[in-house]
């Protein structure tokens, strides 16, 4: 009897769809193309796939991943004051904090404004490329996904960005500042970041990667 | 129900599974230490902010002088120069924000337990806002970093991050840690425990 109770729930497991946040429980019906599913009681949204999502997101990735590299190498920003000239990269800045305990800093810094969105955008690239090829899953895809999702909320390069600004007035009346290449590729790149996050439909990828015959649509 | 639900894939499976076989990810229907590590968290993330605010977070050497600022003092001096925009984003980012994350996680983790005329939709769009906002107090350990690497012209002027800049960023990882690991499905358990089945909300 209770064989059969436990495989009636199995048949109905894959029919429902349960909120992360506040644990209510739906049935599951896949929304179109540009609809969302969003939770009744905390209004998170469920699922929310788009058309070609997958290729948007590696198009965008694979800009990030260049652009990333370019600014964390160029100049950034470039001081002139009296003669005195100083040209930082994205790199130098990060690694400011030099001497005693503040190396911890340092590398915490690095970490957060170039190695974290760095590794976001590899695991996101080798975990969406074979799903949009129709190719069965990369080898630990799932492990990867998973770790590129733990590492979201510590990438923060747009943060980054609007420190600059800060800096930037702060320095302002000191000396004169330039901006270098690097500069505006970082400006590009935030935008990037934050459309790549808003393009991904975490449960559409989870899905793929459990059924990897399955059509995308 | 009967079901545990999977936090990062959404994915229901019968209760007393143990991970989830889509995703690996460790099966529990709550955290079952979750607001201890919540309120462990929090007291770390206090402790570093009160030296934060003590010790001075920028050493400034111009030509003649050194002067040392804390993050309120240096947001005074900007002020002082005119720069009204930016003191206020400075003072928002780096004592607005962190006290009010202090005190919201502290209130989550108490309505939980307590009971709030507070509607559960509005916890829950506070916790998000707690977990959005949170990372932005990093805003001063950036600028820090930036002056510091860039401000570097030999006798005439330097800028060097002080002591404040390492506590300052414990503090912002330890409230985002803390804040992770509130559950916020406690959030809504409060009030199915109340009576009245939890989905007949609105």
């Amino acid at each position: 009897m209770k064989d059969v109770v436990s495989s009636e729930l199995d048949v109905e497991l894959d029919g429902l769809i349960v909120c992360p946040t506040c644990d209510a429980t739906y049935r599951f019906e896949k929304p179109a193309n540009g609809e969302r599913a969003v939770c009744q009681r905390c209004h998170k949204v469920l699922i929310a796939p788009r058309r070609n999502a997958g290729l948007h997101i590696i198009a965008v990735a694979l800009a990030v991943f260049f652009l990333i590299i370019g600014a964390a190498f160029f100049p950034f920003l470039t001081i002139d004051a009296a003669g005195n000239r100083n040209a930082v990269s994205i790199l130098d800045a990060a690694l400011a904090f030099s001497g005693g305990p503040m190396i911890f800093l340092s590398l915490a810094t690095a970490a957060l404004i170039i190695f974290v969105p760095l590794a976001r955008v590899i695991l996101t690239m080798y975990v969406l490329v074979p799903v949009v090829l129709d190719r069965p899953p990369a080898r630990h895809a799932i492990r990867a996904f998973r770790l590129s999702e733990a590492m979201r909320p510590w990438s923060m390069a747009e943060i980054f960005a609007i420190g600059c600004a800060v800096a930037l007035v702060k320095v302002a009346d000191l000396a004169h500042v330039g901006f270098g290449p690097a500069f505006w590729m970082f400006g590009v790149l935030v935008v990037l970041v934050v459309a790549q996050d808003s393009f991904m439909c975490k449960w559409s990828v989870w899905n793929s990667l459990e059924h990897p015959k399955a059509k995308r649509s | 129900m009967g079901i545990v639900a999977c936090r990062r894939c959404t994915k229901a499976q019968p209760l007393g599974t143990q991970t989830c076989p889509r995703c690996g990810h460790v099966l529990q229907s709550r955290e079952p230490l979750s607001l201890q590590r919540v309120w462990a968290f929090w007291v770390l993330g206090l402790m570093c902010y009160i030296p934060a605010n003590i010790y001075p977070m920028l050493k400034t050497r111009t030509l003649f002088k050194v002067e040392e600022s804390t993050i309120i003092g240096g947001a005074v001096d900007i002020a002082h120069y005119g720069n009204y925009g930016i003191a206020a984003i400075i003072l928002i980012a780096s004592v607005v924000i962190p006290l009010g994350k202090f005190w919201a996680v502290a209130f989550l983790a108490i309505s939980v337990k307590q009971r709030y005329k507070v509607t559960n939709h509005r916890r829950q769009i506070l916790y998000e806002v707690v977990e959005y906002i949170g990372r932005w107090s990093m805003i001063d350990i950036f600028v820090v970093a930036i002056l510091s690497a860039l401000v570097q012209l030999k006798t005439l002027a330097s800028i060097n991050p002080g002591v404040a800049s390492i506590f300052f960023a414990l503090s912002v990882i330890f409230t985002m840690l803390s804040a992770q690991a509130f559950d916020s499905r406690l959030i809504w358990d409060a009030e199915a425990k109340d009576g009245g089945p939890a989905r007949d909300e609105r």
